[in-house]
């Protein structure tokens, strides 16, 4: 397939016995948003964490396709990953607490830096160019994502909120292919979650940017996702359209129970 | 209240921010340039300690006030630098090639110690450093052909192409053009890619890595760099001291600094100045109180440690961002009067940290 961007192949991580992510496969499409669902403990964030290279998976690879050909990601270091053209969030927010929101966003801009260290040390006017396209790109999202007010804040005192779309806008001045967000709407409130399904289409269609996206909120997960992925206990359950893999037997079972399971409970009538 | 109105990104980039900047850090440097002829020969020589302890402060401020990597074991490269710098100028090179090894070796060795830091972090890393202290102190003491072991060593006076620098004033603008181009190096590097991803590795390593950051190369250039200023520091100690021992760079003297960039402040570069104007000042302090206080104090043996053990106590306590804190507090009670709160600078605790994943 030409309009693969990632692929999973067989993806496996055990620690100790437990089988976080087990035989996972899954391809991500060029310009789509791609969700992952599941249960608590289903594996999501270790299929992140795995693409990030900060886990090393035990078996199977992921590989990154470019115009020029295919790299497989799993022979690469955890800092080459951004390179390559992916960005992520977090699920509990990382971002530089004692650094303004502007210093975050250039912060996002490191794999662009073309300046050496003696350079860096002298400030030479090369630095001074580049300091200036970087400040222009960091404005540009900045204005995207309507955090002019909070531009010189100090992250330590933001509200939770506006982190969440701190760390969005860190992950976009990299300027990625594809972006991965770890449950964008988490400790949000609804008003924000509009914001963000807003945001997110408009990454997907105004910027171009493919999405890899875990998510609990079904409504955000119903009005951005083009397929969606439900995972439990490490496995894939159901792989399709949104509405699809809700139907799901399986999906529902992970996330209800079973018919069977219940029936028992149930007072049988006197 | 001044108001900056901002109609260009290099406002942003430029050293000096505003109009205020310029004139103010223009009336510093001018006093700092008179000093020589405002003040008598002792206070003098203090300042000059001043400037070589700012010098070394910016260095460990670097580390582990910007990248979060904390050494206790500073007084060590201090060491390295005054030793080199002497067996250098001893065996004729002049001043500035023997600076050059002396900034050199101690980035080399900064980068040896640097490496436990890919592997360990916090409390651990610190007992690395400290340890590593007391090897190159016992590697001083005993390797006596090289460093005339606990006899010492003499440093003669820098000699810059051919001219010696014998006189006190002479040195102290030595020092003070090193000092000014070690800070203007060092705020270069913190308004440039290399020193936000200092910074970042600071805050938070798992997503600096995400953000393509190596940490491994930029943890390792935190440690040359920050050893290479100590090791400046030292040669200019060496030489104005005259005469070195390895017990000028026990563990007592990294306790010393790191209680410098503590006061000063964490995580500004003018606490590492304002960090050993403390260190130098406080000593005479309390010998000039030594009198007027009764011979039962004032004469107590362990007075000095005490008053330095309190003083850090309470600046922990009650002002962590140290000296340079309480100005900022303090200037800007006077810039919004009368309009300053209490919480203003007040931050947010915050009780999420994800799992480090390590």
């Amino acid at each position: 397939m030409s309009d693969t961007l990632l692929q999973a192949h067989e993806l496996s991580v055990h620690f100790g016995g437990v089988k976080a992510v087990n035989q996972v496969s899954f391809d991500v499409r060029r310009g789509e948003v791609f969700t992952l669902i599941g249960p608590n403990g289903a594996g999501k964030t270790t299929v992140f964490n795995l693409i990030s290279r900060i886990y090393q998976p035990t078996g199977g690879h992921i590989t990154w396709h470019t115009p020029q050909g295919m790299v497989n990601l799993t022979d690469r270091p955890a800092h080459s990953v951004a390179q390559l053209g992916i960005a992520r969030t977090f699920q509990n927010i990382e971002l530089f607490e004692h650094a303004s929101v502007l210093q975050n966003l250039l912060i996002g801009r490191h794999v662009h830096h073309q300046t050496g260290f003696w350079q860096n040390l002298l400030f030479t006017p090369a630095v001074k160019r580049s300091e200036r396209a970087f400040r222009a790109h960091a404005e540009q999202v900045i204005e995207l994502l309507d955090l002019q007010h909070h531009r010189d804040s100090t992250v330590a005192g933001l509200p939770y909120g506006v982190r969440k779309v701190v760390e969005l806008a860190r992950a976009l001045c990299t300027e990625p292919q594809l972006l991965l967000l770890d449950e964008p709407s988490s400790g949000l409130n609804t008003e924000e979650t509009d914001d963000m399904v807003f945001w997110i289409r408009d990454i997907q269609h105004e910027l171009g940017i493919t999405i890899l996206m875990v998510e609990h909120d079904m409504r955000l997960v119903n009005l951005v996702s083009d397929r969606v992925l439900a995972m439990n206990q490490g496995q894939v359950l159901a792989l399709g359209s949104p509405s699809d893999v809700q139907n799901h037997p399986d999906v529902i079972e992970a996330y209800l129970g079973s018919a069977d399971d219940v029936s028992h409970l149930r007072r049988t009538p006197p | 209240m001044r108001f900056v109105f901002k109609t260009h990104y290099d406002q942003d980039i430029n050293l000096a921010k505003h109009g205020g900047h310029v004139f103010w850090y223009g009336c510093l440097m001018l006093m700092l340039l008179a000093c020589p002829w405002l003040l008598a020969e002792y206070w003098l020589a203090q300042l000059t300690f001043v400037l070589i302890y700012g010098i070394v402060g910016l260095g460990l401020m670097l580390l582990a006030g910007f990248t979060g990597q904390f050494s206790i074991g500073h007084a060590a490269f201090l060491g390295v630098g005054a030793y080199t710098q002497a067996v250098c100028t001893q065996a004729g090179l002049s001043f500035v090639p023997a600076l050059v090894c002396a900034m050199g070796l101690s980035a080399a060795v900064g980068v040896v110690v640097g490496l436990p830091a890919l592997r360990v972090k916090g409390i651990y890393l610190g007992i690395a450093t400290l340890s590593f202290g007391f090897i190159v102190e016992e590697v001083l003491a005993r390797w006596e052909s090289m460093t005339g072991g606990n006899a010492g060593i003499h440093i003669k006076a820098p000699n810059l192409w051919g001219q010696e620098v014998s006189s006190d004033q002479g040195f102290y603008y030595l020092c003070l053009l090193l000092a000014v181009a070690s800070t203007l190096g060092v705020l270069n590097l913190l308004r440039s890619p290399t020193g936000r991803a200092f910074v970042a590795i600071r805050d938070s390593e798992i997503s600096a890595q995400s953000m393509g950051i190596h940490l491994a190369y930029y943890k390792t250039l935190s440690f040359a760099i920050s050893a290479a200023l100590a090791g400046l520091g030292g040669a200019l100690y060496g030489h104005k001291m005259q005469f070195i021992s390895p017990d000028q760079f026990s563990v007592l003297q990294s306790i010393d600094l790191l209680l410098m960039i503590v006061v000063g402040g964490l995580g500004s570069v003018h606490g590492a100045f304002l960090g050993a104007l403390f260190l130098i000042v406080l000593p005479q302090l309390i010998s000039l109180s030594k009198d007027a206080l009764p011979d039962a104090i004032g004469l107590a043996p362990g007075l000095q440690s005490l008053v330095y053990g309190v003083v850090l106590i309470a600046f922990v306590l009650f002002e962590p961002m140290g000296i340079h804190g309480r100005w900022l507090k303090v200037r800007t009670y006077f810039q919004v009067f009368p309009f300053y709160r209490r919480g203003l600078f007040k931050r947010q605790k915050t009780f999420q940290k994800s799992d480090r994943l390590r």
